[in-house]
């Protein structure tokens, strides 16, 4: 049997699409632990990347934490908050939010920073306030950058967040490490089928962002 | 008013941009800022807008420091216009220029009713409005650069080297856009230039800097070129200066001689009676001039242009200088300009010895009415 066939029977299972193991509810719970992940390392990492490209200052640390926390391995930390905190979503989150805050700190900094400094400058001189400098004329440019490392940072999340299951949380990973451990290889190509499928649609979603979001002066109607 | 007191500006490293400083720049006339690069013509500049604080000295505006009102509010008094317009390239054209309207506080709808207004004045087609500033030439962004600095119509524009990113012949017409602009809102300008050209066709008031920071001369423009202040001055404005000169020189009162002139179809015994000058302009139906030809050649009833010598450009007294009349001169074979009215019509000739003799005549009423100026300062002094 391939992969293909795996896949097929896995999919054709009536049993896979009901009650607290079935696809839909799986999926539900890897979009959550997904989205809040998300949410929380944009809540940290787009005003320090705002307010430190805006300023051009603290580049250098902000190089360093986000080398620090590339480094550090998901799976260990994981292991690391769970044996400190216990059960639980928060020993899945900081994992997660550790993975996701560097590529959104760093490209928001870099885009920042790269904005022509003549229509900010010009901006200033025509006695726009800071904050309006930032959001009205350097972030409508900055945007195309700044969605990417969001996206960049959303699929290593939706990859990531599997390892929810190691610690008997839900998720897509549940049919990974399930699918593993009883030798069921069905559930264990479903899971990382559905995953990477959810990886999909989140670049669909952002591409779908940009285009709402980014203005046609900036995307010059490419 | 705006007066520069004494302005040093001396940057963090240590390098002194500008050095002592003082200028009065006049209401409603153009004030230009020349001189070789890096010789503080920006840091002065924006000296004014506080974009940068002078280290010492100060600067008024109508005799109240300029840092007694917040800085938003004396920037948005003051357009502003930079080198590659610095336009904001995720907004269309109509929403760049009403960006200090919405400042302001100005409803929407206002504010881009008012874009649209300033889009006719600085001679952009409305039909640019909805697009974005990429969709643009550089001529026709750095209009825009201006539409929106006018957008609130402050009293004062301040112009950093606007026109130098784009070619000549945009520039000339840049330049003659402003000058128009300018004539219908009198605006208080200070402009920003390195090249001396530009200075003296824009400037009501030139003020040379030199490297270092410090002030060269500050006078009209005639005046730069009819009396540099010292060698420094002099260099710079380069080597023709006392041609550039005949610029400011009217051509109104040059003796226009009428008899050279013939029409094409004129009969022999018209041409006969003319002979007596060594070359004739003939002309069409309507007085537009053809071109030279030597008397003897012409014959009566049907003149081959083809054999006429080029007439070159002609210039049209009153409105035209003296500068205009000797280019004339020189270019034309017979040493001989054109005078002709607006329409275009052959109005008299003048020969290089004509326009030499006024030169001299004007030369001297502008020395006598400078030496009357200076006797009027030494009265005015006691
Ligand atoms: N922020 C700054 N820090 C340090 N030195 C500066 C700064 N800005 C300008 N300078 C220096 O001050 C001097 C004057 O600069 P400024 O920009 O006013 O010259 P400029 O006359 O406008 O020159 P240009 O014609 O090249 O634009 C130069 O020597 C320049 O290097
Ligand atoms: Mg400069």
């Amino acid at each position: 049997m391939n992969v293909l066939n795996f896949a097929h029977a896995f999919f054709s299972d009536s049993a896979h699409w009901h009650g607290y193991d079935g696809i839909p509810t799986r999926l539900t719970e890897h979009i959550t632990y997904s989205l809040e992940a998300l949410l929380y390392a944009a809540l940290i990492g787009l005003p320090i990347g705002l307010v430190t490209g805006h300023y051009g200052r603290g580049g250098n640390a902000l190089a360093l934490l986000a080398t620090a926390g590339r480094a550090l391995p998901s799976f260990g930390l994981l292991v690391l908050m769970f044996i400190w905190i216990g059960f639980g979503l928060l020993p899945v989150m900081i994992p997660l939010v550790v993975l996701a805050v560097p590529p959104i700190l760093v490209t928001t900094y870099e885009a920042i920073r790269s904005v022509d400094p003549s229509p900010v400058d010009a901006a200033r001189g025509m006695g726009m306030p800071e904050a309006r400098v930032l959001f009205q004329v350097e972030v409508p440019v900055a945007l195309p950058l700044i969605l990417s490392g969001l996206r960049t940072a959303a699929i290593q999340i939706v990859s990531t967040a599997t390892i929810a299951a190691y610690v008997s949380l839900g998720g897509l990973g549940r049919y990974i490490i399930d699918g593993l451990y009883q030798k069921n290889y069905e559930k264990v190509v479903g899971g990382a089928t559905l995953v990477a499928a959810l990886a999909l649609v989140t670049l669909l979603v952002f591409w779908a962002l940009s285009r709402i979001t980014v203005s046609p002066g900036v995307r010059r109607g490419g | 008013m705006i007066r520069i007191d004494s302005v040093t500006k001396r940057y963090p490293d240590g390098t002194v941009a500008v050095d002592r400083l003082s200028l009065e720049v006049p209401d409603r006339a153009i004030t230009v800022l020349v001189g070789p690069s890096g010789c503080g013509k920006t840091t002065t500049l924006r000296m004014i807008n506080r974009m940068v604080e002078p280290t010492e000295g100060g600067i008024l505006l109508d005799g109240t420091d300029i840092r007694q009102q917040p800085v938003n509010t004396l920037r948005r008094s003051m357009g502003y216009v930079i080198q590659n317009a610095g336009l904001f390239q995720h907004r269309t054209i109509l929403d760049n220029i009403a960006t200090v309207p919405r400042l302001l506080g100005t409803p929407k709808k206002q504010a881009r009713a008012r874009a649209a207004e300033l889009m006719e004045r600085v001679g952009l087609d409305a039909a640019l409005a909805r697009r974005y500033p990429y969709q643009l030439s550089g001529g026709q962004q750095q209009r825009v650069g201006v539409a929106r600095a006018l957008a609130a119509d402050p009293p004062v524009l301040l112009m950093d080297e606007p026109f130098s990113a784009v070619d000549p012949v945009v520039r000339k017409g840049l330049q003659d856009e402003l000058l128009r602009i300018q004539d219908e809102l009198g605006k208080t300008i200070v402009f920003v230039t390195h090249d001396i050209d530009e200075a003296i066709k824009l400037g009501t008031m030139v003020a040379v800097l030199r490297t270092g920071g410090r002030l060269a001369q500050f006078a009209p423009p005639a005046e730069l070129l009819s009396a540099p202040a010292d060698a420094f001055v002099e260099d710079f404005l380069g080597a023709d200066r006392g041609i550039r000169r005949l610029s400011f020189f009217p051509s109104a009162e040059l003796e226009l001689e009428t008899e050279p002139i013939v029409a094409a179809d004129a009969d022999a015994e018209t041409i006969a009676a003319r002979s007596a000058a060594p070359y004739l302009l003939v002309t069409d139906a309507d007085g537009r001039p053809l071109g030279w030809s030597e008397p003897d050649r012409l014959t009566a009833g049907a003149v081959d242009t083809g054999q006429l010598l080029d007439h070159g450009r002609p210039f049209v007294p009153g409105t035209d200088s003296l500068r205009t009349a000797l280019d004339g001169a020189v270019l034309s074979p017979t040493g001989r300009a054109v005078a002709v009215d607006g329409e275009g019509r052959a109005v008299g000739v003048v020969s290089q010895q004509v326009i030499g003799d006024a030169i001299r005549a004007a030369h001297s009423r502008a020395a006598g009415a400078a030496d009357a100026a200076g006797a009027a300062d030494a009265e005015a002094v006691r």
